[in-house]
């Protein structure tokens, strides 16, 4: 995978909440046994009309989005199913970083991500931000009036900074291990393995019909 | 000892060494694999020169991609077979159980898994799917995975988890007649929202979820996901350790295995004294049957309530509201029962097991589906279907004019040939109700098995409570 260090691109809008993986990558495309070809179905209900042609109407076709690798949208971006076919989709169409806004609930805290798209996409070496409801909507108003509005995403130092005349940038928080994991591009299951002693010794003392009672 | 929950018993049995960096190293005691979210995963052992450490820990099965019909066979779209032939391939080069197409034990997978005994009580378990969190309904810790963590499964029997917080809901009292666990679990999305579980494990506990059976714990637990969560899970008893010990479960212990094993699953529910991240109590006596109205399954009401205005539905914008009624093709304010679906959809791995058919086999008896409405009942897996033929529910399905299919996803994501056409309105037993998930421009609406069999015969939704 590789590393995540900074990055700056154009911003797109998406302005819709719970955009579930089926919409981000719809069903008759998971049947591939391939990881690739995933990027220009990305969206595909929404992107194109019944002619196959695209919808001029899908904010995402708008000419002033053309390359834009960073994606701006609302909470719960990601939620339904596991597909990591929806990560392979994001990233093969040229999103390298997705922001989206946490949101409080009932005196909890509601993440912007869905937990298993929020994996997967750490995985796939794509960065998604949390920022404020109202840092998020300052962003979709700068990207509304400034077309092609590029931002700088500093990972080390957690930030997102928007190209103006006068710059604006926000900070946002990120779990230390997705940081590290991002910022180095590592391969999991190599990490994991230099751990197989580990896992060697734990088969042996776990009994796989009681795990964790004693051993029969 | 601390009090522990029965998240917590089972995770730090399960962990085989805390990283540097705080993750957890956990082991995961079955895998469950199906043909659509594992081909880039075998792949990616072979090109890194990797096998499967545990093959006898993972079981496979093909349900999302296969026709229903008849003549289910022989698959005619070439690249769902090509996916199906992958999994075939892959399952013979690694050494992995696979309950082929055409096999007695084939089904959905998060069917096959109880029924054959490979999930019970105290376990992890992980597959390439959301809705893994079914299992939980035995008190194992079981949740969906990306293809990336499936290889990581595969080549090492474990996953790198950070650790998840922990949510009570506790339903007390017992449901009314007519709602049913569908009911409870919509009815709790309806009120933490789609995303308010993200973060959480949540136990399901309370007199009215230890009323219920296997089955039905089954369906909240299976809709946990629906909730953002990333499992659910309800502690075993009498009735976990009864379900087992019925029926011809190969993978489960027998005899004095089982006692011993049962002697260790009544130790694992949370201790009195446990804490939990956030908890929330439910009165069971007071819930409705659900329907859904729009586009995620959050936007529900009771069936006595109407079409929400824009502005009136918490947790929505308005223009999400907006975007979602004008995708169902619905006016605010219409009574949930004037809406008449086209097709009535009976199946998915939240409600196609036994009881389901039986309860919507009761409505069916002796009445005909409303002209209107095209009726499709799936069971959930090869099993469930041959035990419907026993005790002649096939007969009463198809008398009521409906299609009696094979085991399969079929219409709940419509990845095989079963599809709703645009603007076509369903009744649907499953658990999403996104935009095109069952056919694009489908438009979905969510209910029990019953609910949907009652809209079936009326051609229109009833309140199942006064209808008879
Ligand atoms: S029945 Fe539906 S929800 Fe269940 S595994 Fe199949 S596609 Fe997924």
């Amino acid at each position: 995978m590789e590393p995540f260090q900074s990055h700056r691109g154009v911003i797109a809008t998406l302005d819709r909440a719970n955009v579930d993986t089926d919409q981000i990558i719809p069903k008759q495309f998971l049947k591939s046994i391939e990881r690739t070809g995933f990027g220009e179905n990305l969206f595909f209900d929404w992107r194109y009309g019944e002619d196959g042609k695209p919808n001029p109407d899908f904010e995402l076709n708008q000419d002033h989005f053309n390359g834009a690798s960073i994606l701006i949208t609302r909470n719960n971006f990601g939620c339904g199913s596991s597909r990591e076919h929806a990560v392979w989709a994001v990233r093969q169409y040229g999103f390298k970083a997705i922001i989206a806004p946490w949101q409080e609930r009932d005196g909890t805290h509601v993440p912007a991500f869905a937990d298993i798209f929020r994996n997967n996409a750490v995985k796939n070496g794509v960065l998604t931000i949390e920022l404020t409801e109202s840092e998020v909507e300052e962003i979709f108003e700068m990207v509304a009036r400034f077309k092609r509005l590029e931002a700088t995403i500093d990972l080390e130092e957690q930030r997102v900074t928007l190209h103006l005349d006068e710059e604006i940038s926000f900070h946002f928080d990120i779990d230390p291990v997705v940081k590290d994991h991002l910022q180095r591009g590592l391969d999991d299951i190599a990490l994991t393995l230099e751990y197989e002693r580990d896992i060697t010794d734990f088969e042996t003392r776990h009994d796989i019909q009681m795990p964790g009672g004693a051993p029969a | 000892m601390a009090a522990q929950t029965l998240f917590e018993k089972i995770w730090n049995r399960h962990l085989v060494k805390t990283m540097a960096d705080g993750t957890a190293l956990l082991y995961i005691d079955r895998h469950l694999v199906h043909e659509v979210t594992s081909p880039q995963a075998f792949e990616g052992l072979r090109l890194t020169g990797r096998t499967v450490r545990r093959p006898d820990l993972s079981f496979a099965t093909m349900d999302h991609n296969v026709p229903t019909t008849e003549d289910r066979l022989t698959i005619r779209d070439p690249i769902s077979k090509a996916q199906v032939e992958a999994l075939r391939q892959n399952c013979k080069e690694f050494g992995i159980t696979l309950y082929d197409l055409g096999s007695d034990e084939q089904g959905i997978v998060h069917m096959i898994g109880p029924e054959l005994g490979i999930t019970v009580p105290g376990l992890t378990m992980v597959c390439g799917d959301s809705h893994t969190s079914t299992h939980g309904a035995f008190g194992t810790l079981a949740f969906g995975i990306g293809t990336s963590e499936v290889e990581h499964v595969l080549a090492t029997q474990t996953l790198r988890q950070s650790r998840p917080k922990t949510f009570k809901v506790e339903f007390t009292g017992r449901l009314k007649p007519g709602s049913t666990s569908k009911d409870m679990v919509l009815k709790l999305i309806g009120l933490i929202g789609t995303a308010g579980g993200t973060g959480y494990v949540i136990e399901y506990c309370g007199e009215a979820v230890r009323g219920l059976s296997m089955e039905a714990r089954m369906t909240i637990c299976n809709m946990s996901i629906e909730g953002g969560a990333r499992a659910g899970m309800i502690a075993p008893d009498e009735n976990t350790f009864e379900y087992i010990a019925s029926g011809n479960r190969p993978f489960a212990p027998t005899g004095e295995a089982l006692e011993r094993a049962i002697a260790y699953w009544k130790t694992l529910p949370t201790d009195p004294e446990a804490s939990f991240d956030r908890t929330l109590t439910i009165e069971a006596d007071t819930i409705a049957p659900q329907i859904t109205w729009g586009t995620s399954p959050g936007m529900v009401v009771d069936v006595t309530g109407h079409v929400p205005e824009p502005d009136q539905v918490p947790g929505y914008s308005r223009k999400d509201v907006e975007q979602a009624l004008s995708y169902m093709g619905l006016t605010p304010g219409t009574p949930m029962t004037d809406i008449r679906p086209d097709t009535v959809f009976l199946g998915s791995c939240t409600n196609s097991r036994m009881e389901d058919l039986r309860r919507a086999a009761a409505i069916f008896k002796g009445r005909k589906k409303a002209d209107s409405v095209r009726l499709i009942v799936v069971p959930g897996s090869q099993r469930v279907r041959r035990q419907a033929e026993a005790e002649g529910l096939d007969r009463i399905f198809k008398e009521a004019g409906g299609e009696w299919r094979y085991a399969g996803c079929s219409m709940c994501l419509g990845m095989n040939p079963d599809q709703l056409k645009p603007q076509e309105r369903c009744a649907s037993t499953s658990n999403r109700n996104f935009e095109g998930r069952q056919g694009k421009g489908g438009r979905t609406h969510l209910v029990s098995p019953e609910m949907a069999a009652a809209a079936a015969v009326e051609g229109h939704f009833v309140d199942i409570r006064n209808w008879s």
